[in-house]
């Protein structure tokens, strides 16, 4: 084993890489419940933006229209939650696992319908890599961040604006203010309502955004519920980060990390002792854990999280 | 003081389903005045505020404000009228300063957050009012006090002149109730109108010009404060006369029944709660335990019943040490309890009222047999309960959380002295209660102590302390001050003594 193993910048450039569909779950988990709604339903929005960016790029053969294609679809998906959870007020949890359901079976049935026999098709248009001026003398950051996917920095400029949005403004105080205490909101004249269903399309928009980075940006393919759980694990990530962008970002990292930490230390033996590849990448779960048991500093979920509001009077 | 009205609702009617909730109720609020708004729960005051806050439309009469005619369909139209609500369950967001709560909804900036702006508007909103709450503290760290001001500068900051306080002082100690009056009276100076939602007498009598009393959403009276008496508001509310439920205990006996030696324990916090209590309750006896709540009365009453680890001490009941035990054990040694919020630890709200009688029982005969509840016996005993503790509706299969707060408390007295217990400790027993329940629980608690049992008494109503207790121990920071006889206390003693000074003892 070998500091290269560890500190490598082929490990940090594949953790910005894992970390990314990650950070973006995280963040439309951050602005979902920050408003007060849970939305489970992060890791179908991440699938259906994954297929519909790839089926669309297919047939338009432009990449414009195949990543709005993309994030339209996870905005339809988290609509249908924010009617069940905001105006019909059935259970959050409930709602969102039938809607990851729902996801990976339209996926899969569509991309069989569409790819069966040829599997996705290898000349659509991709998303490109960004390269950072002026980096290319710069040895290690360069190999690090100097050719990351362009979707890798909007995630991370994502994560900014985010956390200026929630913390530095009207809106976001607004928002923070209904998912805390929604009829304290409701009574100053913040619709609660529109504040809630705004919030959730925003997270739909932000997970399949990372659905688009999978597929479009990272593979260039789809494939059967290629999204395998990082939505989950965003929602993990936002808890770790205390509900907080820049803390989602953090977490995120940590998560790819383990990751790339998992691939670059398969089959390395210390001595006569082979790395537990598959225990290490436990790791981020396990401090998902001690975060959400609270070991980890305080990290308190807002007040009225997953709780449906009702308004008052008649 | 009272020219034209500011306000006037007339034939105010509003029915939910069944029930006639206001039955053409008249309102009339004179400018500059402070005007209470009194009648038992139930009685319709905050469903005719909610009218005029715009919450409910009002099925008959008109509302005329300022001599117009008034259209109020939302708050958002009370709030341009110039209505203000300060709600009872206060809306504030707990982890936003007071400043982002005052102007939340209404910031006149934007889209960024300027803080400092927003802070300084509202210290400017504070010194014109005289009312101190410093702007970038978060509410969550504030007491309650201080967050009912944040409310008031909530609605001070929209403009508004007509102020109605939905219960203002049921959360409050003593001190913050005389601080919220300076406030008030502060407001009419400044030319407010404020309407006062509330059922205690005594801050009626304190704090109002004027006085109209609803009962059964009926008026019952309009009384000018000045002119007027305690009784004759009692009575208007209740619509009869009250009996006193007075009377020291006759049959003070000399078997301790509770005692306890050097008892310390931490509160939730890990802070030293209990700082060392010797106590004594007597068979027949209520031992009143007065003090500003915090001041480690709620830890004592958990030691007690066995719910709060004892750190060090004795606590002993007939003779034996309780002290580590758990609460069922402790339950039966005969303790009774009468926990501080009954919809939190005393009921389990979406249960029946027959199963909430039975809760701590449900193990044994009669209420089971082999680990199988007889669900006709805990029907017909809750039955044979609720009519005996005058529970309204008499039905045993209602759900207790549709019970009225006084309801409530009865199903929680049934089940807690239906076991003719040894020990009573019942820890605010009649906080949110009006006043006909409050004689009820009394009445309750004296029968008790009547029947020998004694009764350890924790209240921060020092009327209620004083006039239930054969004794009274006052509580400052974790320790008793002094025990007192009742007979012989005073006010101004037990009062400086809850405030921590030990020389208003009578030497």
């Amino acid at each position: 084993m070998t500091i290269e193993m560890l500190l490598g910048a082929g490990v940090l450039a594949a953790t910005l890489r894992l970390a990314t569909p990650i950070l973006f779950a995280a963040l439309g988990g951050v602005i979902t419940e920050r408003s007060g709604v849970t939305n489970i339903a992060l890791e179908g929005c991440m699938l259906v933006g994954a297929f519909f960016g790839v089926f669309v790029a297919d047939k338009t053969g432009s990449l414009g229209v195949a990543i709005a294609a993309g994030v339209l679809a996870g905005i339809v998906l988290a609509a249908l939650h924010a009617v069940a959870a905001v105006t019909f007020r059935a259970d959050q949890i409930v709602t969102g696992m039938a809607l990851n359901i729902l996801a990976l079976g339209l996926t899969s049935y569509l991309d069989y319908e569409a790819y069966a026999t040829t599997g996705t098709p290898s000349t659509i248009p991709l998303v490109p890599d960004f390269v950072v001026p002026g980096l290319s003398q710069v040895p290690f950051v360069s190999d690090v961040i100097g050719r990351q996917n362009t979707l890798v920095w909007a995630a991370i400029i994502a994560t900014v604006v985010l956390q200026l949005y929630l913390f530095r403004t009207i809106p976001g105080l607004r928002l923070r203010a209904v998912g805390e205490h929604p009829r304290a909101a409701d009574t100053v004249g913040v619709n609660v309502y529109t504040t809630r269903y705004l919030a959730v399309l925003a997270s739909g928009a932000l997970a399949a955004l990372g659905g688009v980075y999978l597929s479009l940006g990272a593979v260039g393919s789809f494939s059967d519920n290629m999204t395998g759980g990082r939505g989950f694990i965003g929602l993990a990530a936002m808890i770790f980060g205390r509900w907080t962008p820049i803390g989602a970002l953090v977490a995120s990292l940590i998560f790819g990390y383990g990751d790339a930490l998992s691939v670059s230390l398969q089959g390395v033996t210390i001595g006569d002792l082979r790395v537990p590849v598959q225990l290490l990448s436990t790791i981020p779960y396990v401090l998902t854990i001690l975060a959400v048991a609270g070991f980890v500093g305080r990290s308190r979920m807002p007040a009225a999280d997953g709780q449906p509001y009702e308004s008052e009077g008649h | 003081m009272t020219d034209a009205p500011i306000l006037e609702m007339l034939g105010i009617s509003k029915r939910f389903g069944d029930v006639q909730a206001l039955d053409h109720v008249d309102l009339v609020v004179g400018q500059g005045e402070i005007h209470a708004l009194v009648g038992e729960n139930g009685a319709g005051k905050t469903t005719l505020m909610n009218i005029l806050y715009g919450l409910y439309r009002t099925d008959t009469g008109s509302i005329r404000l300022r001599g117009k005619d008034a259209r109020i369909t939302s708050p958002r139209d009370a709030i341009a009228l110039g209505i203000g609500m300060i709600h009872q369950h206060f809306m504030l967001v707990p982890p936003l300063t007071v400043a982002e709560n005052v102007v939340l909804g209404d910031e006149r900036s934007g889209p960024v957050l300027d803080r400092r702006a927003m802070e300084r508007r509202v210290r400017e909103l504070e010194e014109k009012f005289r009312i101190i709450a410093e702007p970038s503290a978060r509410i969550e760290d504030l007491p309650l006090g201080i967050q009912q001001r944040v409310e008031i500068l909530k609605v001070l900051y929209r403009g508004s002149d007509l102020l109605i306080f939905d219960e203002p002082t049921a959360v409050l100690t003593p001190q913050e109730v005389d601080e919220l009056f300076e406030i008030v009276r502060a407001l009419r100076a400044e030319g407010k109108t404020l309407i006062l939602i509330t059922h205690k007498l005594r801050e009626v009598l304190a704090v109002s010009d004027r006085i109209t009393v609803l009962r059964d959403g009926k008026n019952a009276g309009q009384l000018v404060t000045k002119d007027t008496t305690a009784s004759e508001i009692a009575q208007a509310m209740v619509g009869r006369e009250l009996e006193e439920a007075l009377g020291r205990g006759t049959k003070v006996r000399e078997d301790i029944v509770l005692e306890i030696r050097g008892l310390r324990a931490k509160s939730d916090r890990g802070a030293d709660a209990i700082k060392g209590i010797d106590l004594d309750v007597r068979s027949g006896e209520i031992l009143g335990i007065a003090g500003v709540g915090g001041n480690g009365q709620s830890e004592l009453a958990q030691c007690i019943l066995g719910l709060r680890k004892v750190a060090g001490g004795v606590i002993k009941v007939g003779g034996i040490d309780v002290a580590h035990d758990d609460p069922e054990r402790t339950r039966e040694r005969g303790v009774a309890y009468v926990p501080e919020d009954r919809r939190i630890e005393g009921l389990v709200l979406p249960f029946t009222v027959a199963d909430n009688f039975m809760l701590g029982k449900q193990e044994a005969a009669p209420y089971a047999r082999f680990g199988i509840l007889d669900l006709t016996f805990i029907a017909r005993e809750g039955d044979r309960l609720a009519r005996e503790f005058d529970v309204r509706p008499p039905n045993a299969r209602a759900i207790v959380g549709t019970l009225s707060g006084g309801n409530q408390q009865k199903v929680v007295l049934g089940r807690e002295l239906s076991a003719e217990p040894k020990l009573i400790v019942a820890n605010q027993p009649t906080r949110g209660l009006d006043i006909a329940a409050t004689e009820y629980v009394h009445r309750r608690l004296i029968a008790q102590r009547e029947r020998g049992c004694a009764v350890l008494l924790i209240s921060s109503e020092l009327d209620e302390v004083r006039a239930l207790s054969d004794r009274i121990a006052v509580m400052f920071e974790g320790r008793v001050m002094a025990t007192l006889d009742a007979r012989t206390a005073t006010e101004q003693q037990l009062g400086l003594l809850m405030a921590g000074h030990a020389d208003a003892l009578p030497r």
